[in-house]
């Protein structure tokens, strides 16, 4: 407590404080000593495995690495604009199905119908399989002319997310305890009030690191579209590989994807840490 | 058809009836509430006080019967149940404070969102009534850092914020510390001396004798007793009402 102004410390704590003092030493030098030692006996598996030599040109060489940069960066720009288009897309269908799926009215039972089987198939669905139906599906209609790859892309990535941003967000709704509906019901607020000013906000903070989990898990998910033959950093990868024989461009396009998400995932972790230890203090959010 | 109840009638249950399913909760309960009158529901657990409460507050939709405030039927379906949910404050056991708003914003909520107050007028008025509980050094805190006596206090300027004709306090004390009790009920006797209107369902004996002005015993869902504490507690010649008491005296 910072209200004692004398601090007098008795031998017994002293010698309990340097005891604790000589085990935190101890422990750092044993976690140390033990990822010294990991690290050798990978670096010496790998250095003394027959094909060493072969891997290390083939995925991780120099030369091919600051050859195939330029492109895969250029393809990783489109990837962050694919993935700006799709986070807004995903907030506003998947806040739309999640919304029809919690309405009781009469009169979206049809659309609650609707959402319900939209969530459960798109969830049940590979990705890349919905890919192929948009990517290939949509064109083969002749409806639109020729469409941009990305856009199809973007269009696939959306409808896949929003089912499961809508679950989500669903849970978040529904985990708001009844008695804050009632609380805001009983001062007179209507059910669309109610549902802005106190269920919505709490909801979100309760779901933030789900969300931020699958905005994450979308981030690398955006590379899919090179399958649609969009020129994104992965398909930049893949043309480097294909014109060179070598596997560089890949691990390129794979660090550049890690330095897109390390941000968001530090972010996370520690939003999440904050929210525990506001719990652990009492708070309900 | 029932007639409207008489200009100082704040509360009338007429012939009130709700059932879940085969299980009847209230049955044609029937009681008015005066204006400034303070009435406390009693009853054992499951005799339907709570279930009463929430249909006076419209949480609940009653099965039979009417509930007029003053001269509405709030039981009409026509009638705008928002606008009749405005004009009742409740303060509910487990405080229900918005715990993602300060203190503030909590008493204001009503009156900027229903009411339609501009903001400084509101503050304005919900730090007059923090001032009077001594909580106005906590208006920008968020109620985690309250202790649940404070909470509850808040909650009641919350309920009061936009001087509602009637309040309604459901078990305000059952979730609190029995030392944080008598904070609270300090503040009800209050409110009792500026001439609230009060229904409370509460299990504190004494608080209900003392600040009561009348009694109203629910048993198994209909009026076992209607009188004041005098009368019900002290001296009902009824054997399950003289237990019913005598439970909270050992």
């Amino acid at each position: 407590m910072n209200d004692c102004t004398t601090v007098t410390t008795s031998d017994i704590e002293l010698e309990r404080q340097a005891y604790r003092k000589k085990q935190s030493i101890r422990s750092v030098l044993t976690s140390i000593a033990s990822s010294l030692i990991f690290v050798g006996l990978v670096a010496f598996g790998l250095s003394n495995s027959p094909g060493w030599p072969r891997v290390q040109e083939s995925f991780f060489s120099a030369e091919y690495f600051a050859q195939a940069w330029p492109q895969v960066l250029d393809g990783l720009m489109l990837n962050l604009r694919v993935l700006v288009v799709a986070v807004i897309g995903v907030a506003v269908l998947g806040g739309a199905l999640a919304l029809i799926r919690i309405t009781t009215s009469a009169v979206m039972f049809p659309l609650r119908v609707v959402a319900r089987f939209y969530t459960t198939v798109m969830r049940g669905i590979p990705m890349l399989v919905v890919l192929y139906l948009i990517g290939f599906g949509i064109p083969g209609l002749g409806l639109f002319g020729r469409v941009d790859p990305a856009i199809l892309g973007t269009v696939a990535v959306v409808m896949s997310y929003s089912a499961y941003i809508a679950e989500v967000l669903r849970a978040g709704f529904q985990d708001v305890h009844p008695s804050q509906r009632a609380s805001a019901r009983s001062l007179g607020l209507t059910s669309g009030q109610t549902m802005r000013l106190v269920i919505i906000p709490q909801a979100l903070r309760k779901i933030a690191p789900a969300l931020m989990n699958d905005f994450i898990s979308m981030q690398k998910d955006v590379g899919l579209i090179s399958t649609l033959g969009a020129v994104d950093a992965v398909r930049a990868a893949q043309i480097a590989v294909a014109k060179t024989y070598n596997f560089t461009p890949y691990v390129v396009a794979s660090i550049l994807f890690i330095l897109l998400s390390v941000p968001f995932i530090l972010l996370n972790d520690w939003y999440t840490a904050k929210l525990r230890s506001r719990e652990r203090t009492g708070g309900l959010v | 058809m029932s007639e409207s109840a008489s200009a100082e009638t704040v509360l009338r249950l007429d012939g009130v009836c709700k059932r879940f399913g085969s299980n009847t909760v209230l049955d044609h309960v029937s009681f008015d509430i005066k204006q400034h009158e303070v009435v406390a529901l009693l009853g054992p657990s499951g005799s339907g006080k709570s279930t009463l409460m929430k249909c006076v507050n419209l949480l609940e939709q009653v099965d039979d019967g009417q509930i007029w405030l003053s001269d509405t039927d709030i039981t009409d379906p026509r009638i705008n149940m928002d606008r009749a949910r405005a004009r009742i404050g409740v303060v509910f056991q487990q405080f229900n404070l918005f715990p993602h708003m300060t203190v503030l914003n909590n008493v204001t909520l009503a009156a900027r969102k229903v009411f339609k107050w501009d903001r400084a007028q509101a503050e304005k008025k919900a730090m007059s009534l923090l001032k009077r509980i001594g909580m106005d050094h906590k208006a920008n805190e968020y109620p985690d850092r309250l202790s649940g006596g404070q909470q509850q206090r808040v909650a009641i300027c919350r309920a009061l914020m936009t001087e509602p004709e009637l309040l309604l306090l459901d078990e305000i004390t059952s979730a609190l510390d029995p030392l944080l009790v008598g904070e609270v009920l300090d503040m009800v006797a209050e409110l009792k001396d500026q001439g609230a209107t009060i229904l409370m369902a509460t299990h504190e004996m004494s608080f209900a004798h003392k600040a009561a002005d009348r009694i109203v015993l629910l048993r198994h869902g209909t009026i076992a007793e209607n009188g004041t504490p005098e009368d019900v507690m002290d001296n009902s010649s009824d054997p399950e009402t003289q237990a019913f008491f005598r439970s909270y005296h050992s």
